[in-house]
């Protein structure tokens, strides 16, 4: 994209009928570090690339728990991205003082997304530069739904946005059939993959990812760093490529007992639940 | 006007109730809620309206009984119009249930009583959501809660105690209306703002029906009812006696049983 003379005001429009702010704040969101999300029936799985400004520095935080059964992972302007976090996590309060019952996500998307819809008809105001992927359960089950500077929303069963996010949405596109019939566990490790394709060819550890999950029975919470590696580990240990055989965790966690020292960590696998 | 506490022109102090609904009763039965008020609405001691609907259902999954000041309710009514309005305006899988307008209402009333100007009712809500069975009253202060049977005014003193000791979780849908009647008679006879001409409402999963108003059976039939003038006689001198000495009650028992031994003349 380059420099037109339609682009200063979000509310020119282009003779071709775009909002070019609106497109550029698009890029803003392609530019932050990937986030993923995938779901089935019964649960949802947000994942995120960590990019740390140095070795010094502590990580961006990418996912935000909204409430108990709503959490959203962002990309883009994180500063944007923690103040729609802040608005959402007050909907859900006001919410659910006013009728002690959990806001369906579908509300939430809508309102969320009128907010960003405002932000594209004011002269004195920007576009958000963040997309959000939220996550959440409703009374109509798991749902998955990405956010857009442009006031947009859509549903989703998988979706990668930020950089390198076309190599997730690939690996993603292959697999996604089977998504809804899926295990939590199996989730995870779907989203662990998608993160792995975007690294392109970097390793992956918990240091680099975040994995947070949300379904029936469990309320939106963010997987520590330890059971993060250690289903990293399994699956590489294993030496999978694609999560082929279900039973191979199983075995890998059963025989670990009767292992000692550096077999450890294949003990801590939480696939045996 | 005491410009320190409120505004001129503002000053809403506590209001009083002008035409009002007696009880309501609310049980929880096998299928969903069953919920009985009387059509009555009383202006003070005058029944003045006989065909008040004091039932009404609120969007798919709800039904509300009111009693108190009728013309809050219809106000109440029109709060519950406009939130399921919106409700639906969304469009989505979504509805709200029972527990949801429970809420919301317990929230009008909390807020209302805290500017001194409250909606003069007591409210039972009650419905069925998801195979799930609801059931809650809220009164004119915000004090509400959820239980297996509810009811509002005279009916906690003189329903309650009855479906204490009669109400079981799986009463069929007869069992549950019989139950009910025993209530409302129990209130038309010792009620004085109670009349003889209910409806009754069931909510289920499937939906909500309100019966069509009708009256229940009395019995007057007893002994002390029969010839009430037996001692009319004479009774004129116990009635100014009780006239006079209005703290004398010994003095009044004294004059009864007298007559009552002498019989009159």
């Amino acid at each position: 994209m380059f420099r037109n003379q339609y682009d200063t005001d979000v509310t020119t429009w282009s003779p071709a009928g775009r909002l070019f702010q609106v497109e550029y704040a698009m890029e803003a969101v392609k530019q932050g570090s990937a986030a993923i999300g995938l779901r089935s029936k019964t649960h949802v799985v947000l994942a995120c690339v960590n990019k740390a400004n140095s070795e010094l520095s502590s990580h961006q935080k990418k996912i935000f728990k909204v409430d108990d059964h709503i959490g959203v992972a962002i990309a883009g302007l994180t500063a944007d991205g923690r103040v729609l976090s802040r608005y959402m996590r007050s909907e859900c309060i006001n919410y659910g003082y006013t009728y002690e019952s959990p806001l369906p996500v579908g509300r939430l998307v809508v309102q969320l997304a009128d907010k960003a819809q405002v932000c594209t008809q004011r002269s004195w105001k920007r576009p958000y530069g963040v997309g959000l992927l939220v996550a959440g359960l409703d009374e109509s089950g798991a749902h998955l739904y990405y956010n857009c500077p442009s006031g947009n929303y859509f549903e989703y069963q998988a979706f990668a946005i930020g950089s390198r996010s076309q190599a997730a949405k690939t690996y993603l596109e292959r697999k996604f059939e089977k998504f809804t019939e899926s295990s939590r566990d199996d989730l995870v490790k779907d989203a662990l993959f998608a993160i792995r394709e975007t690294l392109q060819g970097e390793k992956l550890t918990s240091a680099v990812c975040t994995i947070a999950v949300v379904g029936v029975g469990e309320a939106f919470n963010i997987l520590d760093q330890k059971t993060v590696q250690a289903l990293i580990n399994e699956f590489e240990i294993s030496g999978e490529e694609a999560p082929a055989d279900e039973s191979a965790p199983e075995q890998s966690g059963g025989a670990a007992p009767d292992q000692s020292g550096a077999a450890a960590e294949e003990e801590a696998a939480p696939m045996d639940i | 006007m005491d410009t320190l506490l409120s505004s001129e022109g503002d000053s809403q102090r506590t209001q009083y109730p002008y035409v009002t609904g007696t009880s309501v009763i609310g049980i929880k039965y096998k299928d969903g809620i069953l919920m009985a008020a009387d059509m009555g609405g009383s202006y003070g001691s005058t029944i003045r309206y006989k065909s008040v609907e004091r039932l009404k259902q609120v969007g798919k999954h709800s039904l509300i009984g009111a009693s108190g000041e009728i013309s809050d309710f219809q106000e109440i009514l029109k709060y519950l119009d406009e939130l399921i309005l919106h409700d639906n305006m969304w469009d989505d899988g979504n509805s709200l249930g029972p527990k949801e307008v429970h809420n919301y209402l317990t929230r009008v009333m909390y807020n209302r009583r805290n500017k001194f100007d409250p909606l003069w009712n007591s409210l039972i809500i009650g419905g069925v959501k998801n195979g799930h069975k609801y059931l809650g009253s809220v009164s004119m202060i915000g004090v509400h809660f959820e239980d297996d049977h509810v009811a509002t005014g005279f009916g906690n003193h003189l329903a309650r105690p009855i479906l204490r000791e009669e109400w079981r979780e799986d009463l069929t849908f007869e069992e549950g209306v019989k139950l009910l009647e025993k209530c409302m008679r129990n209130l038309l006879y010792r009620d004085r703002s109670a009349v003889n001409k209910l409806q009754i409402a069931k909510i289920t999963e499937e939906g909500l029906t309100v019966s069509q108003p009708y009256s229940l059976k009395t019995f007057w039939n007893f002994a002390a009812f029969q010839n009430p003038t037996v001692n009319a006689e004479g009774s004129w001198i116990l009635c100014l006696m009780m006239f006079c000495c209005t703290k004398t009650c010994a003095f009044v028992d004294a004059s009864f049983s007298f007559i009552a031994r002498h019989g009159s003349a």
